[in-house]
């Protein structure tokens, strides 16, 4: 399981600003960010050092941040290599509930999953699936 | 049942008490007729003078009293007495007109320190408590009641006044405190504080009771407030037109404030026709002061939508009860041609343990119709990382408000902060809406 920083930010101007101004003050380097939208607010899905430390302290800034558990699977860089994993989750019966993906090296992509449930590093390990391990990532 | 501070006033006998109000009532109307130009003229105008009045339903003869009345009269054209006995003067905030310049004499602080000190025995004060009064000190009747209430008592008085609130969560650790009063706004805000510093203040800190008033408060609301301090929440009404507060209080039997009925007569009228509703009928508040000296006033309407309870209490105080107040008749909103009042939006939001109970509403007309936006913030513990859940408590809260207020209302989920937090009345209400010629 990976630990993504999760902050929740109005669709106002200037917000998404303050926001990575806040963790670039703290010395604190990003390695993966999406921006999800809606029409009152968004939500940005970070993937940083020390995710824990950061997001403690953009809740001491007044910002409404947390910590979430998501699966990181390696798949190849290939036609099909999210496909495959996507299609196995679809028969385990697990709910994708929002995900993204990013190149890691030539020949390798890291899809990142948010699924309800326990033990799902474990199924997709059995299921022959590569996981991504945090320090992979990101400075623990 | 907690000790009396009047007993023999506050368990007397209806019949007995009512003879008191008309007694007193008498003497108030006629001093009110006497000294001051304004009931002359007006009650001349209606055709009644001071000897119609031979039982308390006869009042309903007389011409009412409004605020505007007050600020025509502005500074002193309602003082019943020479200045050289008025001891103190207060002022209603001018923000929406000419200030209202209220005066009282020895005798009328003495009676107001009185009233309130009833409630700090509602809320198992005595002589032995200390009391941290955090209302605003000043031309507001806030603070300085509630400090004469405690003086009254002969509590400790620790006059704190609003603000800094760090500082006053220190007082209430390390001074002890027993009793807090203050709006409910910022007893929540003081809470909040408290824990912020690491302090649970249900366990680890002495009080016991608050005395809130000056805004209004949900159920939820106070009950929050009550848990989180370990409390017995106190409703206190009152106004600075007719006093302060101290008018009526909460006893530990809840389900209404006692008016303290020696000092004050109260009717509810139907705020259109003015015509005096039953008891039990909600409508607007009218009060009749029956003792005081400076500034008397004969049937004051009170813009306060309530209605009289007149069953008998269980604390086994005699004087009626009037219910937590349904808002103001000029809070009202009109939206879309539907009366909402924002303690029923409150009332909807403290439903949501997921909702913080800080809310703003925002009234906008794009267009000929009413559009109302409701900005609120979740509560630190949910989870916010799934749209989906967002999307789903706005959909849920917005359903909500759809049934209770029969309006739509347009919620938005705002960062945490964004809404002020208030030291004195919150600002809960933003109206943008252009009125049309």
């Amino acid at each position: 399981m990976i630990s993504q920083l999760t902050v929740f930010l109005q669709n106002e101007p200037g917000k998404l600003s303050s926001l990575t101004r806040k963790i670039a003050d703290n010395g604190t380097n990003m390695h993966a960010m999406f921006l999800s939208d809606t029409q009152d607010f968004g939500i940005v899905r970070i993937f940083c050092d020390e995710p824990e430390a950061v997001a403690a302290m953009l809740n001491e800034s007044g910002f409404r941040a947390s910590v979430t558990q998501v699966n990181a699977v390696y798949v190849p860089n290939e036609p099909g290599g999210l496909a495959r994993l996507a299609e196995f989750c679809d028969k385990a019966g697990l709910n994708i509930e929002y995900g993204y993906c990013f190149k890691a090296g030539d020949d390798e992509a890291i899809d990142v999953f948010k699924i309800d449930g326990d033990n799902i590093d474990f199924a997709l390990q059995d299921a022959g699936f590569k996981i991504a391990k945090p320090e992979d990532i990101y400075a623990l | 049942m907690g000790m009396y501070y009047q007993p023999e006033i506050e368990t007397m006998p209806r019949e007995e008490l009512r003879d008191l109000q008309l007694d007193r009532m008498k003497w108030s109307v006629k001093h009110a007729y006497d000294n001051i130009d304004f009931f002359k003229s007006s009650f001349d105008e209606a055709g009644v003078s001071p000897e119609d009045l031979n039982s308390l339903e006869d009042l309903a003869k007389f011409p009412f009293v409004v605020k505007q009345d007050m600020r025509d009269a502005y500074p002193f054209g309602m003082f019943a007495v020479p200045m050289k006995d008025v001891a103190r003067i207060h002022a209603s905030s001018g923000t929406t007109g000419q200030a209202t310049v209220v005066g009282h004499t020895k005798r009328d602080l003495k009676n107001w320190g009185d009233c309130f000190a009833r409630g700090i025995a509602m809320v198992g004060g005595s002589d032995e408590s200390t009391i941290q009064v955090s209302y605003g000190y000043g031309l507001f009747t806030g603070g300085l009641g509630g400090h004469a209430g405690g003086e009254a008592m002969g509590c400790t008085v620790i006059p704190t006044s609003s603000g800094n609130t760090k500082r006053q969560v220190q007082f209430m650790a390390d001074c002890d405190t027993d009793i807090l009063a203050c709006t409910p706004s910022y007893a929540l805000f003081i809470a909040d504080t408290a824990i912020e510093m690491g302090y649970d203040p249900a366990k680890e800190f002495k009080i016991s009771g608050v005395i809130c008033g000056a805004e209004p408060a949900s159920e939820n609301m106070r009950q929050e407030i009550a848990d989180k301090l370990g409390v017995q929440y106190c409703d206190v009404y009152g106004l600075s037109e007719i006093m302060g507060p101290g008018v009526a209080m909460e006893c530990i039997e809840r389900g209404g404030l006692h008016i303290a009925e020696d000092q004050f007569y109260c009717e509810i009228v139907d705020p259109d026709t003015g015509e005096v509703l039953p008891d039990g009928e909600w409508g607007e508040l009218v009060i009749t002061t029956l003792t005081r000296e400076c500034s008397p006033l004969i049937r004051y309407r009170t813009r306060d939508v309530t209605r009289i309870i007149e069953q008998p209490c269980a604390c086994g105080r005699t004087h009626r009860k009037i219910d937590r107040l349904r808002g103001r008749t000029d809070d009202m909103l009109i939206i879309r041609g539907v009366n909402v009042f924002p303690s029923q939006i409150e009332q909807v939001i403290t439903g949501f343990p997921e909702i913080a109970t800080q809310y703003q509403i925002i009234l906008t007309n794009k267009g000929p119709l009413d559009h109302v936006e409701l900005q609120v913030e979740t509560e630190p513990d949910f989870q916010i990382d799934e749209v989906r859940k967002l999307e789903d408590l706005k959909r849920r809260l917005q359903a909500e408000l759809k049934s209770n207020l029969q309006v739509a209302v347009d919620v938005k989920i705002v960062e945490p902060k964004t809404i002020e937090r208030s030291m004195g009345k919150a600002k809960r209400v933003i109206d943008k809406r252009e009125v049309s010629a």
